[in-house]
Formats: structure tokens, C-alpha cells, sequence
């Protein structure tokens, strides 16, 4: 047991020097610490951009929920690729408009597009909320990490207080640079991780991948396709809409791509990052084998899956190594998103109101960290969410800010400012209204086509926003005419 | 957006066709059930279409928007 927790240790400490290494040389500036200076080429971008791709939610949250629910699954190799080819149109006119005007955040796009700093503040806002869920899941994978390896001595409660102070320690030392950097380690390890537990458990329990998909059928049929009620293809496919829509409007990712050398950079990586992705299937090879050989995880305990079956299959130092990917896997998004919700609040809220320097800027921001921190290991420790729906649930938040953000890289804008802040207001008071009241569409409407009844209410959301935008612009432009006519 | 932007709207079809007109755990494919084969399969077209639109595009490699 020793062993495996030592290792996750070392893990921890190494990713800590290698930020300490990373910052050497650079001037750890407003600009420095959240954009590395708009100097990075493909390869780091690329890593940064496929952050997502391979984080916690992907190794524990993408096997558990392979686990307990099945095909619903799928959705996760799907939703990226199409996020990519969106990415190859929408991403190069963001970064040029973004480097023209020396941007540093989110918030500063929509407010500087629209002239308005008061949706500035709304869209960090926004951006803050929708972050916090994705925070949670972060810790609540590294405590679900550090519970395992340690063969449950250290209880949750525990080990999520210790992953968010390693997340904390992180951020304040190192920033992007160390991010990108700890990415490349994280993404080697976990491609040859994944690589071996997806290949090795099928074979080892079931004799191959075929033979495990078979018994799986066989043990609990119709698991593999989807349900004709819940998540159904309905469920699937508005999912796939609204995450694909929403995955670059996550602000540590929008963020992310202004650190860019080039606009080119997107275009190339859109055909690669659709292939790098690929390794989720042998994520999905382990949670349906865990299925067979680990089962009886209920709810949030299916985050255990792919933990589950390789403490039943090894020994501790290989516990030790997989628990040692996963904290890595939750370290480097967990540090960009801790960064990226502290440099919202203190540049884009406090600072709108109360006028400050860019070395207050970043104090702000770093004092502000640990505080998130506090935030998320509260609600990891409290929550009881799988961490797919946590992921869900910030994906309904941000989604709501892609029709403003597309509409104003039109040519001719249609969306006015008061259309863009009341359409993002009706989008997230709809998606918070069935958060709070725990709400389906099933459960309001129950005579409506089934289909109707299954969409993700991320999208139903979405449809009100839009309304509600186009109607107010069309109001506000009009008495900007009439306005303009009177002499 | 060039005309050949458009070819990017077949991947979207395409994803979503497998699980809309055949929701069903067979035929296995390459042993994986049908509708997780589909979805890699169009993991890898879609590769292949953003290759396509990149070669054809003349501003793809424009390195200022």
C-alpha cells in the first residue's frame, strides 16, 4: 500500500518542479502567467487545446460512466471531434481579434466586440459558475485517486483537502508555462497507460476485446445501444450539439488559444486532435470490462470503475503508477481552471468596479486562488454527483455564451449588446432553474414526443437564449434607428 | 467561410446517422458493438475531411486570421 502512495507522491512533487523549472526565465507578468506571452507554437497549443481531452474526467469519469450506464458513453468520443471542426473556422478569427486588441481573457472578447464592459462582467460571471463544477470534478478524481491507492486508510473527506492543496501550491508557483509543460508528461503517461489497461484487462479477464463486448451483451443486454427512453438518441445527440458547441467557450480554453504564435496553428490541429482522441476507446474497454469483473458501483462510486479493477488485477506499484497518471490527469486542467476562475474574478469583476494596476491584478488573482480552492473541495466533499454530470452541468453554463461569441465574428453583427446580455441572462437563469429545481423536461411536459422529452435541458436553454437574443436585438436596433432618424 | 468550409457540415450528419437510423448493439464490428464502431468510423472521416478542407482551403495556412 506504501508503495502506490509514495508514488503518486513523487508525481505530485515532480510536477511541482517541473513549474518551478518552467517559469525560470520569464517575468511572471499578467501576461506571462496566463497567456506565456502569446508565444507558443503547434505543439504546445495543441497540448493545451487537448488538455481536455485527457483529464480526470476522462480516465476515471469516462470508464465510470462506460460502467454504469453504457452506450451514453459514446458521447464523449463524439462531441470532440465535432468541437475540432467548429475550432478550424471559429478559433483562428478569435486569436487575430484577440492578439489585434492584446486580450488576455474571455470576458475581455465579449466586452470589447460589443462595447460593453457591464457583459464583460456577465460573461465572466457566467464563466466563474460554469467552472466551479468542472473544479469539483477535478477534486473530487484526485480524492478519488488518493482513496484507492491508499486502500481506503485515507477517507474521502482526506484526500480531497490534500489534492486541492497540491492543485493550490501548483497554480501559485508555476502558471501556463508549467501547465503546458507537466502536459506533455501527463499526456505520455496516460496514453501508455490507457494503452495497456484497455488492451491487457479485456484480454486478461475475457480472452479480447470482442469476446468482453460479447459477454458484456450477453450479461446485460441492450447495455451497448441506447435506451428508447432517458438517454436515448435523443439525449445523445443534443449532447453531442451542446457540448461540441460549448467546448471552446470554457474560458481556461478559450483562454488557452490566445496563447498561440499563429492563427495556422488551429487549422492543423483540427485534423489531429480528432485522432488523438481516439485513446478514449480504450478508456471505454476498461469501464465495460470493470462492469463484468468489479460490479455493484452505484451512482457517484462508479467514479471508483478503472480504479476498481486495477487494484483487483496488480500489484500496489502498478496501483502506484496508475494512481500517479491520475493525479497528473487532474493537477494540470485542475491548476488551468483554479488560475483561470481567480484571473475572471480579480481582472474582469473586481477590477471593472474598483479600477487597478495589473500587479494588483495578479495578487488579486493569486490571493484569490486557495479561496476557489476552498470552494471546490467543499462542494467535492459535500457532492454526490458522478463526474460526468459534473462535467454536464458546466457545459450547460457555457454553452449559453456561443451565440453571442459566434454571432459577433459575423462580418455584420446582427446581435446588439442589450440582445447578447439578455439572451446569455435567459439562457442561464433557464439552465440554473432546472439545476436548483432538479426538474426534467420528462417530468414538466409528459405528453410530448419522447425525443422532445430527452433533449439535454443544456439545449432546450440554449433555444430560449437564442429566442430571447434575436428578439431584443431586433427591439434595441430598431430604436437605435428611430433613435438615429429624429433629428 | 470558402465554399469548401461546407464539407465540414457532412461530419455532423454523419456522426449522428449511425445511432438515429440504427440504434443497436449489432452487427459487431471489429468486435466493438455497432454503434461505438460508427462513431470511431466517423471519428476518422472527419480526420480525414479537415485534412481535405485544409489541402483545398487557400487561406489554411495564413498564419494572421
Amino acid at each position: 500500500m506504501m508503495i502506490a502512495l509514495v508514488l503518486i507522491g513523487l508525481s505530485a512533487l515532480l510536477a511541482l518542479g517541473i513549474g518551478i523549472q518552467a517559469r525560470s526565465g520569464h517575468e511572471m507578468g499578467l501576461e506571462q502567467w496566463t497567456v506565456g506571452g502569446r508565444g507558443f507554437g503547434a505543439a504546445l497549443v495543441f497540448l493545451l487545446l487537448a488538455g481536455e481531452i485527457y483529464t480526470t474526467f476522462t480516465f476515471l469519469g469516462a470508464s465510470g460512466y462506460a460502467y454504469g450506464l453504457g452506450a451514453p458513453a459514446y458521447y464523449i468520443l463524439a462531441y470532440g471531434t465535432l468541437a475540432y471542426i467548429i475550432s478550424y473556422f471559429m478559433l483562428p478569427a478569435v486569436w487575430s481579434y484577440a492578439r489585434r486588441h492584446a486580450l488576455v481573457s474571455q470576458p475581455d472578447f465579449f466586452a470589447k466586440k460589443y462595447d460593453s464592459p457591464a457583459l464583460g462582467v456577465l460573461v465572466a460571471l457566467v464563466g466563474v459558475v460554469a467552472l466551479v463544477p468542472y473544479l469539483v470534478l477535478q477534486f473530487t478524481g484526485l480524492g478519488v485517486i488518493v482513496q484507492a491507492a491508499s486502500y481506503g486508510a485515507i477517507p474521502k473527506g482526506v484526500a480531497v483537502v490534500i489534492g486541492a492543496t497540491v492543485v493550490t501550491l501548483y497554480v501559485v508557483i508555476s502558471g501556463i508555462r508549467g501547465s503546458a509543460w507537466t502536459s506533455i508528461i501527463k499526456d505520455t503517461l496516460i496514453i501508455l497507460v490507457v494503452l495497456f489497461l484497455g488492451i491487457y484487462l479485456p484480454l486478461h479477464y475475457e480472452g479480447g476485446i470482442g469476446a468482453m463486448f460479447a459477454a458484456v451483451d450477453k450479461a446485460k443486454p441492450g447495455f451497448l445501444a441506447f435506451a428508447a427512453t432517458g438517454k436515448s438518441v435523443s439525449w445523445f445527440v443534443s449532447t453531442v450539439m451542446l457540448t461540441a458547441l460549448g467546448f471552446f467557450m470554457w474560458p481556461h480554453s478559450f483562454g488557452a488559444c490566445y496563447s498561440a504564435k499563429n492563427a495556422a496553428v488551429f487549422r492543423k490541429n483540427a485534423i489531429l486532435l480528432p485522432l488523438y482522441q481516439l485513446v478514449l476507446l480504450f478508456v471505454f474497454f476498461v469501464g465495460f470490462t470493470a462492469a463484468l469483473v468489479v460490479p455493484g458501483l452505484k451512482g457517484a462510486a462508479t467514479n471508483m470503475a478503472l480504479l476498481k479493477i486495477t487494484v483487483a488485477a496488480f500489484p500496489p506499484w502498478v496501483v502506484g503508477i496508475v494512481g500517479a497518471t491520475g493525479v497528473l490527469t487532474a493537477l494540470v486542467p485542475g491548476s488551468l481552471i483554479l488560475m483561470c476562475a481567480a484571473t475572471l474574478f480579480s481582472r474582469n469583476f473586481v477590477a471593472v468596479l474598483r479600477p487597478q494596476t495589473d500587479e494588483q491584478t495578479v495578487k488579486l488573482a493569486k490571493l484569490l486562488v486557495p479561496v476557489v480552492a476552498v470552494i471546490g473541495a467543499y462542494f467535492a466533499i459535500a457532492g454526490s454527483d458522478t463526474i460526468v454530470a459534473l462535467l454536464l452541468m458546466g457545459y450547460s453554463f457555457v454553452t449559453q455564451l456561443f451565440p453571442a461569441l459566434i454571432c459577433s465574428l459575423l462580418a455584420r453583427n446582427p446581435v446588439t449588446k442589450a440582445g447578447a446580455f439578455a439572451g446569455i441572462v435567459a439562457g442561464v437563469g433557464t439552465v440554473i432553474y432546472f439545476t436548483m429545481s432538479a426538474e426534467t423536461l420528462a417530468k414538466l411536459a409528459p405528453t410530448w414526443p419522447e425525443w422532445l422529452r430527452d433533449l439535454n435541458v443544456g439545449t432546450v436553454a440554449l433555444l430560449v437564449n437564442v429566442v430571447v437574443m434575436v428578439g431584443v436585438s431586433a427591439v434595441t436596433a430598431r430604436a437605435r434607428v428611430v433613435e438615429k432618424a429624429l433629428p | 467561410m470558402k465554399r469548401i468550409g461546407w464539407l465540414a457540415v457532412v461530419p455532423f450528419i454523419g456522426m449522428f446517422a449511425g445511432p438515429v437510423f440504427h440504434n443497436s448493439v449489432t452487427p459487431f464490428i471489429f468486435g466493438m458493438p455497432f454503434i461505438l464502431a460508427w462513431i470511431v468510423l466517423w471519428v476518422l472521416i472527419s480526420s480525414a475531411v479537415m485534412a481535405l478542407i485544409y489541402r483545398l482551403d487557400p487561406a489554411a495556412g495564413e498564419t494572421e486570421s
